[in-house]
């Protein structure tokens, strides 16, 4: 794929339209799998058969218990075609577009967006599409290196190439991982947030050596300063990566006054606040803004959004708010079809988890997950072997979770 | 392809399916079609009603039971439509099953009246076209298409036949010039049948060079969504003749819904599997057929249609084709009236068009398309693309009164 020409800036940048959202209750469990990057089809608990499209009894022994399993995906390209009309905005403004229809291995034959470079032998999945829903992808059975450059592929990603990056705290580590990744990925620009910039922090001189960055004075806790931030960059950022984050131990009685749980909220909640105020609005006004438009929004949560850690108590509760306020962020982006990426990482193996037993994620590791997920459009990231631990615990016993947690 | 599945097994129906003795059609009704209209469903309807009324001689009251289909009668069924047109009919079916309507709400009439639950019963199928009618139609089309296929592209039925139209050129070598000479001897028939919308005649360059729709499908591999209706009575014989009604005879009919579930693409429908108890119960065999219509929503149902009922084996649609005319006076006359693909397709009315033409040619009304000597005739009708292939699929036999 070429680099985008420069926009002609008197030319109207075209409003975001979405493909069609709607779908019944039971066909959302395709969704909740793709926000995970899985692909989950339904099947019969007592016969074992595949369903596709989803549905409320077994097509063949009408059982009602029906369970969202995971499938290979594998199948056989049976026919495709090219639409040269639709009945839709959405995509009469993207023709011709390409369909296949896909006997897959599981069984069902699924109708499917098609890759341009595929054979008879396909792999298919789920993916969330510029409305945030479900749909199914097939692609070549093995993966190229430019698969990803697909024009119909590119509505369903959100991948950095090409796009411009702000990252919000260019000081940790984990934020220089992340300048890193976003490089190797080709992003254009990358715009890095340093909250104190008479300061100059370990790591500095490497940055500023990558080409693509520029560094830009950003406290998150400082209403000003984000909205004079916003006034020169927000029309031009494709992606936001908000990894800023304010981490200290203990819980309740660990500590005496509000001041640090003041401090963490003003950071991981209110400072998410303030940055979608002012980023929010233009990003909405160009998701549709040619090849490389806004496309994402990336929170650094944590898994102790999900249930709290009592030993880091506060931190927990600074980050279920966020979590709270980046679904509402969320359902605000859809109508642009700007995704809100949320990552829930286990602890990371940083100063302020010091105390914490291995495994830890490491920070490359955790750009290397967030960078994937824009890649694969994934919308939901839990990264590393605690953070799934977690999920599947806490996914099968919410209560069983908080009770292991406050021994 | 894979064998029947079990749990459509055909039998020997014993005791055999009771004959349509003594049962008829008359008075085949058309709606002149419009592009758009700006009228509602219950508008068509009406005037299709008024037209049965008009052309029997019958007062409202006469008329004891009716069928309706339509999509866009919404949020009202058959039941609102009667205080709509203030009628009181004792028997009463909606029948929403999109091209196989016709056939399907014949069969319901057919024994309504040969049991005494009614004596005449009115088969209407309309639908309005307003500007954005189609597309609000597919997005709500079916739980199915709405999950699985309308988020894909928004296609419509033209996606979804382009699939099986690849499928089948590539299974058994039909190309577009197959398909072409369907659509332009259709043409040809259209241009004698004063409601079809299309009134240019086309040839098989202008067929071949249109615009692609939907690959393989071009521009007059598509039906025109358009508002109209057709209608028809299904009487007893007796009062048909009291009335001094041209009228056919029903010989037999068959329907199935959901056949060849596990066939990976649809390569078949229902006729497949029932078209020995279609020709056994009307006694009658594929060569004896004086026309056919069938349901031509794209010409590769026509030729699926055509292997499934028996006048060539599968595969052989080409071979078929490349061997015939179609034309109204040509060798094996197909959709005489120029069919959906020249007429227009009104929604539900789509399927009711083969059955008025078949009464029309069997009452010799069918004027400057008349095929000769005609005394039998087969209407075949296919519904509802719920999500990658139609659902619904009838057939009937129709006699000429004195065959």
């Amino acid at each position: 794929m070429l680099r985008q020409k420069r926009k002609n800036p008197v030319l109207r940048t075209r409003l975001p339209t979405l493909p069609p959202a709607a779908r019944s209750r039971v066909a959302l469990g395709l969704t909740a799998a793709a926000a995970l990057g899985r692909f989950e089809l339904q099947q019969c608990r007592e016969c074992a058969t595949v369903q596709y499209p989803p549905r409320e009894a077994c097509q063949k022994c009408l059982s009602t218990l029906l369970d969202w399993k995971t499938q290979s995906g594998a199948g056989e390209l049976l026919a495709q075609t090219v639409l040269h009309h639709s009945n839709d905005l959405f995509f009469r403004e993207r023709l011709p577009w390409r369909l296949g229809l896909v006997k897959l291995d599981c069984g069902p034959t699924v109708v499917a967006h098609l890759h341009e470079a595929v054979s008879r032998k396909v792999r298919v999945k789920a993916m969330l599409d510029r409305a945030g829903q479900a749909v199914i992808a097939a692609l070549p059975d093995k993966e190229t290196h430019d698969m990803a450059d697909d024009r119909q592929l590119r509505e369903f990603t959100c991948d950095p190439k090409h796009r411009k990056v702000l990252v919000t705290d260019g000081k940790t580590t984990l934020g220089q991982a992340l300048v890193r990744a976003l490089a190797d990925s080709q992003a254009e620009l990358i715009w890095v947030g340093h909250a104190e910039p008479w300061k100059k922090f370990a790591g500095f001189d490497e940055l500023q050596k990558i080409p693509q960055v520029t560094l830009v004075p950003l406290d998150v806790t400082d209403s000003k300063n984000v909205r004079e931030v916003a006034a020169e960059i927000a029309g031009k950022v494709d992606i936001v990566v908000n990894n800023a984050e304010y981490h200290r131990g203990f819980g309740i009685s660990g500590r005496q006054g509000v001041e640090t749980a003041r401090a963490e909220m003003d950071v991981n909640y209110f400072g998410l606040l303030r940055l979608a105020q002012e980023f929010g609005p233009a990003m909405r006004s160009r998701g549709a803004d040619g090849n490389a438009s806004a496309v994402a929004w990336v929170n650094l949560l944590s898994i102790y959004a999900l249930a709290n850690f009592p030993p880091h108590g506060t931190f927990s509760a600074s980050k279920a708010a966020a979590h709270s306020l980046a679904q509402c962020l969320r359902a605000e982006m859809r109508p642009a079809g700007v995704r809100v990426v949320n990552v829930f990482p286990g602890p990371i193996d940083d100063e302020w988890n010091q105390l914490l037993p291995p495994p830890k994620v490491t920070a490359a590791a955790l750009a290397k997950a967030i960078v994937g997920a824009l890649r694969d459009g994934i919308e939901d990231v839990y990264p590393g072997d605690v953070a799934q631990e977690w999920l599947a615990r806490w996914r099968d016993n919410p209560k069983a979770l908080e009770r292991e947690l406050s021994a | 392809m894979p064998p029947i599945p079990s749990t459509c097994v055909k039998e020997k129906r014993e005791p055999p399916r009771k004959a349509y003795d003594g049962v008829v059609l008359a008075v085949p009704v058309t709606v002149p079609y419009v592009r758009y209209s700006i009228r509602a469903a219950h508008w068509w309807l009406a005037r299709a009603f008024s037209e049965l009324l008009k052309q029997s001689g019958l007062q409202k009251g006469h008329v004891d039971g009716l069928t309706v289909s339509s999509f866009t009668l919404a949020p009202d069924t058959a039941i609102g439509l009667t205080q709509h047109l203030g009628l009181s009919p004792r028997w009463l079916d909606h029948v929403p099953l999109g091209g196989a309507s016709a056939v399907v709400a014949l069969r319901r009439a057919a024994r309504a009246v040969q049991a005494g639950d009614a004596e005449v019963v009115a088969c209407i199928g309309g639908d309005t076209n307003h500007v954005d009618s189609f597309r609000l139609t597919l997005a709500n089309f079916s739980q199915f298409a709405r999950d699985a296929v309308y988020p894909y592209g928004a296609g419509g039925p033209n996606a979804s036949f382009a699939f099986l139209t690849a499928h089948y050129m590539r299974q058994h070598g039909a190309k577009r010039e197959d398909f072409g000479k369907l659509c332009v001897a259709q043409r040809a028939n259209a241009l004698k049948f004063p409601h079809a919308l299309f009134k240019k005649p086309l040839s098989l360059e202008e067929y071949l060079a249109a615009r692609p729709i939907a690959e393989p499908l071009h521009l007059f591999d598509c039906v025109m969504p358009c508002a109209g209706a057709d209608a028809f009575l299904v009487l007893s014989e007796k009062r048909a003749k009291s009335l001094k009604l041209p009228y056919t005879h029903l010989r037999g009919t068959i329907e199935r819904h959901n056949a060849f579930a596990s066939d990976s693409v649809q390569m078949r429908a229902g006729w497949a599997l029932d078209r020995d108890d279609l020709y056994g119960q009307a006694g009658v065999e594929p060569k004896d057929l004086d026309f056919v219509q069938t349901y031509d929503d794209y010409p590769v149902i026509s030729l699926m249609q055509l292997e499934d009922l028996g006048f060539c084996a599968k595969g052989e649609g080409p071979g078929f084709v490349r061997k015939h005319s179609f034309t109204w006076d040509g060798s094996f006359p197909l959709n005489t009236s120029g069919g959906q693909l020249s007429v227009g397709q009104a929604g539900a009315a789509g399927g009711f068009l083969a059955m008025v033409e078949a009464i029309r040619q069997l009452t010799g009304e069918a004027k400057g398309r008349q095929v000769k000597d005609a005394k039998l005739g087969l209407v075949s009708g296919f519904g509802m693309i719920n999500y990658d292939r139609g659902l619904g699929s009838g057939a009937a036999i129709l006699a000429a009164a004195k065959a």
